[in-house]
């Protein structure tokens, strides 16, 4: 008889002994079941947070270095008494060191970032007014949806154009086609020439971040408007006058609020980070930058979802485990209520490793069902708490395998002990048994 | 007395031969001497009774034909091959092969029905489904259930499971048939079945050792063994049958 046949005829008598005790074998499965299930869904939600933290990340670009304007935090202690208007932020001048000590760079791309307020027809909306160059988009995380981006003779001849993003469009112009319409800030109209749309998430909770240093008047994040640097350099030039709470009236100046350099290669961002580091210290007296790298990012949401998968996996590990004992608890109980047919098979010829076998197969086939069940299971329980908890959950073949690889050992792990018991008792003894 | 009361038959008919079989049990501190030096000859074809009270040995006596157990001490030649020394699985397989049961409990297993029961001892074997189906079908009928293939035991009477255990005892064609008191369940009709059931598988050449406190089936036999203390006491050999 081949193996293959004899494993068929194993599990069916396995099956059948199982189907006979149909109640007993579904809660010992149930153990199982949760088990696995909790693994994948844990493992899911794990998964799910992780790939959006590093998808908002990699967004960023894992080759880019971005270096931001931070208002430096004795500023506004001193400013008041010696110095009306505070002066810090990167510059265009470090912009081209960069471009110079870095040359092969891809783009260096500066850019402005006011906040003001944009007007068209009756209606008014808080916006962030960015002042940037034309090959931006190549290096931001905006996509162009309708017209053009700036161009570089709009920059050149410092046009009174403007790209605005998805919210402006629909706070401000609501149904109205906006290409070509003009929008009136602080006083300038600028032409609408495209409408972009932003695919960087985090990117409002960045602005409020920034808002909450430079310009406390204004509120609830409109939408971003960009312009050429070059019109916003002579329109609104480099100082900005705010309201502060207590201090009254606050100058600020500020040439660039972000510098965005990108290397050719991953290996190269960590050395050009240094690099930058060092241009900055020579410059700057005081820490008025913060140099961000999304690789370094990604790199700790990656560990930290290592640690994550390894807290969530122990949970259900124990889950799985707390099952298996149970499942040894049945199976022992099995043994001893079986204790006359193990006799009986023994003396018609069953060789010990024969009755381990039909245990170790009863064991697996309960665990392994508990296993696709826990794996059904498992599978709807991550798409339910996206559907009503509103957080995203990705479930990994890895993770399917892993816990059905879990189950199949725990059945193994488990099951060994009672079909070894089953298979040392002494057959006359056995047969003996009431 | 008369241990070599067959002597008249050669050797090679020998099926089983017990030389100064001794068998204990060893409790804490004691040693519990169950047989005592058997010296004994089963030959091809003989119809065998053991007999005697409680407690003299003739269930360990059974227990080491059927290779349930080892000897202590002495020689187990069944078919010519060393029993006493063998190990584990290879008492296994002989059991499987060469031996076949018949207990006074019937001892068929519950879950599996009267085909499936029959089968047992050939699926230990490796025999291909189909031929052991077929073998198990042809055994069904000849203890007439042949139409009750699907049952379970709890469906069938003492007797039909007495016959069905004497099918699967036959199954793998074993050099020995061993019962104990199998009748011992069953009223007296289906008693009387089963023994001209022995008789008839008798006739056919089969080697059968009987374990019974009745002298109704002792007198059927061609040769009754009493046993006392772990000893043979004495033997008694009738003519007529055979």
């Amino acid at each position: 008889m081949t193996p293959l046949l004899l494993i068929g005829g194993i599990l069916q008598v396995s099956l059948r002994s199982l189907w006979l005790h149909r109640m007993r074998s579904i809660l010992t499965m149930l153990g199982i079941i949760f088990g696995v299930s909790s693994v994948i869904a844990m493992l899911a939600i794990g998964e799910g947070a992780s790939q959006e933290a590093q998808a908002r990340i990699a967004r960023l670009g894992s080759t880019n270095l971005i270096l931001k304007t931070v208002k430096p935090p004795q500023q506004t202690a001193t400013n008041t008494t010696q110095q009306s208007i505070a002066m810090y932020g990167l510059t265009y001048d470090d912009a081209e060191r960069f471009r110079v000590t870095i040359p092969d760079a891809q783009v260096v791309v500066q850019s402005k970032i006011i906040s003001h307020r944009a007007y068209y027809r009756n209606r008014v909306l808080a916006i962030e007014l960015v002042g940037t160059v034309a090959w931006y988009p190549e290096l931001a995380p905006v996509e162009l949806n309708r017209g053009r981006f700036l161009s570089t003779a709009d920059l050149h001849y410092s046009e009174a154009v403007c790209v605005i993003d998805r919210n402006v469009t629909n706070n401000l112009f609501v149904i109205d086609d906006p290409v070509d319409m003009d929008i009136k800030i602080a006083g300038n109209y600028y032409r609408v020439v495209g409408v972009v749309s932003e695919t960087r998430i985090q990117s409002n909770e960045d602005m409020l971040e920034t808002r909450a240093n430079s310009a406390p008047d204004t509120t609830s994040a409109g939408g971003r408007i960009y312009i050429p640097i070059t019109t916003m350099k002579t329109r609104f030039g480099e100082t900005s006058i705010q309201f502060g709470g207590s201090t009254g009236m606050v100058g600020e100046k500020v040439e660039l609020s972000e510098i965005t350099v990108r290397v050719p290669t991953i290996e190269r961002v960590l050395p050009t980070r240094d690099v930058l580091d060092g241009i900055l210290k020579r410059f700057h007296k005081q820490q008025d930058y913060q140099v961000i790298v999304p690789l370094e990012l990604l790199r700790e949401a990656i560990r930290s979802k290592r640690i994550f998968s390894i807290v969530l996996g122990s949970i259900a590990a124990i889950s799985l485990l707390v099952g298996g004992i149970g499942i040894m608890n049945i199976m022992l109980a099995t043994v001893s209520e079986r204790t006359r047919e193990i006799g009986i098979r023994r003396a018609l010829g069953a060789k010990k490793q024969d009755i381990v076998f039909q245990f170790l197969s009863e064991t697996l086939l309960l665990t392994l069902t508990g296993g696709l069940l826990g794996m059904a299971l498992g599978a709807i329980i991550p798409i339910a708490v996206t559907y009503f908890g509103n957080m995203p959950t990705v479930i990994t073949s890895q993770a399917m395998l892993l816990s059905f690889g879990i189950s199949g050992a725990v059945g193994l792990t488990f099951g060994l002990y009672p079909a070894v018991k089953a298979a040392n008792m002494d057959p006359i003894e056995s047969l003996r048994h009431e | 007395m008369n241990q070599q009361a067959s002597g008249i038959n050669s050797s090679s008919d020998v099926v089983v031969r017990f030389e100064d079989l001794c068998k204990s049990y060893f409790l804490a501190h004691s040693e519990l001497q169950v047989l005592r030096g058997i010296n004994l000859d089963f030959h091809r074809g003989e119809y065998v009774s053991i007999m005697g009270p409680s407690g003299s040995g003739k269930s360990t006596l059974l227990n080491l034909l059927g290779c349930l157990d080892r000897p202590t001490a002495g020689r187990y030649l069944l078919d010519g091959l060393d029993i006493s020394e063998m190990d584990d699985d290879t008492l296994s397989s002989i059991r499987g092969r060469r031996i076949g049961f018949i207990f006074q409990s019937f001892n068929l297993i519950p879950q599996l029905n009267i085909i499936e029961n029959i089968e047992v001892s050939l699926y230990y074997q490796q025999v291909h489904k189909i031929q052991r189906r077929q073998r198990a079908e042809e055994l069904a009928n000849r203890v007439g259930l042949g139409d009750r293939l699907k049952h379970r035991p709890s469906e069938l009477s003492g007797g039909q499971q007495q016959r069905v255990a004497i099918a699967r005892a036959l199954a793998n064609d074993p050099l020995i048939l061993l019962a104990d008191e199998p009748t011992g369940n069953l009223d007296s009709k289906s008693g009387r079945e089963i023994l001209d059931m022995l008789d008839e598988l008798h006739s056919g050449g089969k080697t059968i050792i009987v374990v019974t406190h009745d002298p109704n089936i002792a007198s059927r036999t061609q040769r009754s063994i009493h046993m006392l203390d772990g000893m043979i006491e004495r033997q008694e050999i009738r003519g007529g049958q055979s």
